[in-house]
Order: structure tokens, then C-alpha cells, then sequence
């Protein structure tokens, strides 16, 4: 077995992964990057459609455009890439080293010992399973981005006949890729009185080829033997499903877009501690889990809605990890917590003797918001937005200057709120 | 006479921010409220007078390793050609290497408009 011994190791080779170690590689670290799959980008190679990297590039892209870029970054440094190569098992050693087991198709097994880990594995899909609709069991039911991944890597069209439930950003874009490859999408069944995607993409995915959105309904039976032939829609009414408008749509294909996880098996089995609002590590201020020296950025830490903000987020995991490296630690660090409207913030600490951001995800739709952030209960930043809403991420900076560094105490609390105005 | 303004809400779709603009007319003038940059105001103008998309699909790849090569029009194309040019693509085989922006289909049908390979698929 070939032992390996590195700075940092990164686990996933998509674009969270791929941004913290070209951060780590370029502050002088050695990293070893580990990607499952047989060539880097993660999912971004699956998303064939245009939107990517205007804050990153300053111009618009396309997934594989998107992750070429960066895997021409990586190339050209030291970084050590194991493409086909899946991260097992992490164990604990003494002085805060870490030892990780690797199956590479071409290397066999590999034992590295490094000092920092960053967990970059992304999220998945959830399923049938975690909506529970009920009706029979035939072929014809998949998570839209199994479909996309069949469609624009594999050159299966998986359907004919489409109906798809939840209106998330992978749903809507797959209802046009569908109807482009020829296929007909008759509806996207959304439970929520809001459509979950991208604005932009209801525009151009939906209305571009008068695809019905269901707001308010649910797909309450799939019918079918062998294959999926309809499926029964349902209004819900004051919240519950009013049994008495269903109707049945037929269909050979149903696709799930019905919100996504933050991968974290791995996480679980070295004993990071999660979050329960974000499904990812709970992360200080150097995005730095629980576990010294083990950080966490991109999807795996929360579900990102533009990929622009992963790699920004794991650039800063990258230049942390390097700090980390070099012995520097926050002296202080400030809680920040979720206040009315807000469904979680991230991370859940600032050092307040830099420039933060915090991510965070609105409870809310509505046009008048502004967005508050006090400190230990008084207001000290006040900002109007004009339109929020649950599936568009809010970033806010903060500076250290809001902070009277004084008076800072170990419990200080930030909590920032969304107050809706008339 | 004046002559009638006809408005209409819609939502930019330039990039992911997707600012909902307000289109007025005015028969040849148009206006454009809401947009938070100049790519918006021209997507509002041509959006009411001759609306255009990018296309993005993917197309036969003859190599070893890949099945579909990811393609895009390198500008948006006006809409009335969108379902031909998808023919096009469908019926293509690019034999690898393919190197990313390289040209596949030259100005489709005189608009200016070129299809281009959207990754690198090496040999």
C-alpha cells in the first residue's frame, strides 16, 4: 500500500474542491485532491446550460465552461490530483493528524496522513422516499438530475411523456432540456404557493414553452405496472390536499426535483458535528468543523443556488485551511443565529477583526424586506431589499468597523433578521 | 393622436439575479424600468420586438471516453430558429479531439449566430 503524507487533502473534485485546493496550492501548501469520478468538474459537467460564472469570470458560462476553467487552473499547479478514487475512511491521530484510506482504480489503496482535511463532497438528490408518493412502483420515476446526467452525459433520453414535481432550479431547467430533445413536459406540480427555482428560470424554462406550474398542488398517486402511465395531481387546500379536484395526467416520466442534501456520510463517520438546519458541518468562522483542522465548503457545507458563491465560499475555506497551517487562530469569535424570517445563516461564527460574509437563506417571499442585523439586541446595520425569497440565497459582508472592538465579549451574539414593511 | 403604450412585466433573464423589469412600447420606442445593468435593458428591448435565446444541448462525440459533446450558440439566437438548429445539432458527429469554443455550425442560417463546442474532449 502507498503512503502518502500531505498538507491538506480535499475530498471531491468538483468546484468547491477545486477552488480550495488551487487556494491551498498557491499559499504553498502540498494538497492531494480526491475525485470519485474519472475527470474533475463534479456536476458542473452535467450542466450543459448557460448561467455560471458571472461573478467568478465576469461573463456567462456553461457548466463544463465553468469547470474547464478551473481544471486548466489546476493543471497548471502542484496540485496532486487521484481521479477514480474514492475517500473511505478518515481516522484521528495524535497531534491533530488525520489518516485517510483512498480506493483509486489506478493506484489501488492509498494511506495519506495530512494535517487538514477540506470536505468538498457536494449534496444529492432527494427522492421518492423522501416525499412519499404514493402509487405503485414502475419504471419512469427518477431525481431530475439522474435524468440530466442520462440526457447530456450518457445520451439517454429517459422519457417521452414528463410530468415534473417540485419546481427547483435542476426540475425547471430539465423541463426545457426535455422538451428540447423532443420530448413533452405537461406540468411541474410545486407544493409550495411559490415556485422554488430561479425566477429566470420559470422565464425562459417554463414559459418559453407554456409548461403549466402547478403552485399549491401535489402529485398525490403515480399509476402504472411496468411503467409509469399518469399520475394524479391534487390542489391542496388551506394546506391540505383537497381530494376532490384531483386530476390524472398521463405520463410515461416522472421527475423529482424535490430539494437537495448536503453529502455528508463521511462527515457523520469521523464525528463532525452537523447542523441541523443546513444538513452540513457546523462551521466557526475559518469554516473549520468541530474536528480541528477538518473544514468544510460548497454544497456539502449548505445547498448553494450559484455555483459563483461555492467557489467564492471554498476559496475562503482554502485561505483558512492555509492560516490554520501556518498556526494562526481567531482570538474571538462572535455567534451569529438566524433571527424572524431566516431560515439559517452560515457560517454560525465571525471573527470580528475581519471582513465576513454570511450566507443566508430568507423564510419568506416578499418585495419590501429589510434586512436587519443586530448585536446583542440592538440594530446596527439596516439594509432594504427589494425582493426576497426561499430559494435565493442573501450574501451579506460584514465589516469589522460595526464592532466596538472594546466592549467584545465571548458571548456576543449577531442575529440577523428579514422584517417584512407594508 | 398619441399613440397607445402597451406594458409589460417580465423577467430579465440575462443572468441568475433575474431582474423584473417593466417593458413599455410606444410604437418604435420602447422603455426599460427595473434592470440593475445595461444587459437588461437590451434584453427588455429585444424581448418585445424580436426575442432571442441561447441554446444549449449536446451532440454525438465520436471518442473513446465520451458519448455527448455539450454545445452552445455562442450569442442568442432569435427564436424562430431555435427547433431547427436543434435538428442540426442532433444530426451532428464531431470526431474528438474537440477543443472548447471550437466552431461546429457557421453562421446558422445568416443570423451571425455560431454553434460552438462547450468542452475540451481530448482524444
Amino acid at each position: 500500500m502507498r503512503s502518502e503524507i500531505t498538507d491538506a487533502l480535499v475530498v471531491g473534485g468538483g468546484a468547491a474542491g477545486m477552488a480550495a485546493a488551487v487556494e491551498l496550492d498557491q499559499q504553498g501548501f502540498s494538497v492531494a485532491l480526491i475525485e470519485r469520478e474519472d475527470e474533475l468538474g463534479g456536476v458542473l459537467l452535467q450542466c450543459i446550460h448557460n448561467g455560471f460564472g458571472l461573478q467568478e469570470f465576469n461573463e456567462e458560462l456553461t457548466g463544463p465552461e465553468y469547470a474547464e476553467r478551473w481544471i486548466e487552473t489546476v493543471k497548471k499547479s502542484k496540485i496532486q490530483v487521484f481521479t477514480s478514487s474514492t475517500l473511505t475512511e478518515i481516522n484521528l491521530l495524535e497531534r491533530n493528524l488525520k489518516e485517510c484510506f483512498i480506493y483509486s482504480a489506478v493506484h489501488g489503496v492509498l494511506r495519506f496522513t495530512t494535517r487538514t482535511v477540506v470536505l468538498a463532497m457536494g449534496c444529492r438528490e432527494r427522492n421518492r422516499g423522501n416525499v412519499l408518493i404514493p402509487g405503485t412502483r414502475p419504471a419512469g420515476v427518477y431525481t431530475a438530475g439522474l435524468a440530466q446526467r442520462m440526457v447530456n452525459i450518457d445520451g439517454y433520453i429517459p422519457g417521452k411523456e414528463v410530468v415534473i414535481v417540485g419546481s427547483g432550479d435542476i426540475g425547471l431547467i430539465m423541463a426545457r432540456r426535455m422538451q428540447w430533445v423532443g420530448a413533452k413536459v405537461h406540468g411541474v406540480v410545486e407544493i409550495q404557493p411559490y415556485p422554488s427555482g430561479l425566477t429566470r428560470n420559470i422565464s425562459q424554462c417554463l414559459h418559453d414553452f407554456d409548461i403549466p406550474l402547478y403552485l399549491s398542488h401535489v402529485v398525490s398517486r403515480i399509476h402504472g405496472i411496468d411503467r409509469v402511465e399518469a399520475v394524479d395531481i391534487t390542489p391542496l387546500k388551506n394546506g391540505v390536499p383537497d381530494q376532490s379536484r384531483t386530476f390524472r395526467q398521463k405520463c410515461d416520466t416522472l421527475l423529482l426535483s424535490v430539494g437537495l442534501i448536503p453529502e455528508n456520510e463521511l462527515s457523520k463517520q469521523v464525528g463532525i458535528e452537523l447542523n441541523p438546519l443546513t444538513g452540513g458541518p457546523m462551521v466557526d468562522s475559518m469554516l473549520m468543523s468541530n474536528i480541528e483542522g477538518v473544514f468544510a465548503a460548497g454544497n456539502v457545507l449548505h445547498v448553494h443556488d450559484l455555483v459563483d458563491f461555492v467557489s467564492a465560499e471554498a476559496r475562503l475555506a482554502g485561505q483558512k485551511a492555509g492560516a490554520y497551517l501556518r498556526g494562526w487562530r481567531p482570538k474571538l469569535e462572535v455567534q451569529v443565529k438566524p433571527g424572524a424570517n431566516v431560515k439559517y445563516v452560515n457560517p454560525t461564527k465571525v471573527d470580528p477583526t475581519g471582513q465576513s460574509e454570511i450566507f443566508l437563506r430568507p423564510l419568506i417571499v416578499s418585495n419590501h424586506v429589510s434586512l436587519t442585523l443586530s448585536l446583542d439586541g440592538t440594530v446596527i446595520k439596516r439594509q432594504k431589499k427589494a425582493h426576497v425569497q426561499p430559494s435565493e440565497m442573501i450574501r451579506i459582508k460584514v465589516n469589522s468597523k460595526i464592532f466596538d472592538q472594546h466592549t467584545l465579549k465571548g458571548d456576543t451574539k449577531i442575529v440577523v433578521g428579514l422584517e417584512e414593511m407594508d | 393622436m398619441a399613440e397607445k403604450t402597451a406594458t409589460k412585466d417580465m423577467v430579465c433573464i440575462v443572468c441568475p439575479i433575474g431582474c423584473r423589469l417593466k417593458v413599455s412600447q410606444t410604437g418604435e420606442e420602447v422603455r426599460v424600468e427595473g434592470n440593475r445593468c445595461p444587459r437588461g435593458e437590451v434584453y427588455g428591448r429585444e424581448e418585445i420586438l424580436a426575442p432571442k435565446r441561447t441554446v444549449t444541448a449536446t451532440c454525438t462525440v465520436i471518442s473513446g471516453r465520451h458519448r455527448r459533446l455539450p454545445v452552445k450558440t455562442d450569442a442568442a439566437l432569435p427564436t424562430e430558429h431555435i427547433d431547427s438548429l436543434l435538428q442540426e445539432i442532433y444530426r451532428l458527429k464531431i470526431e474528438a479531439p474537440v477543443e472548447a469554443g471550437q466552431v461546429l455550425l457557421e453562421n446558422f442560417k445568416d443570423t451571425g449566430v455560431n454553434l460552438v463546442a462547450g468542452r475540451r474532449i481530448p482524444n
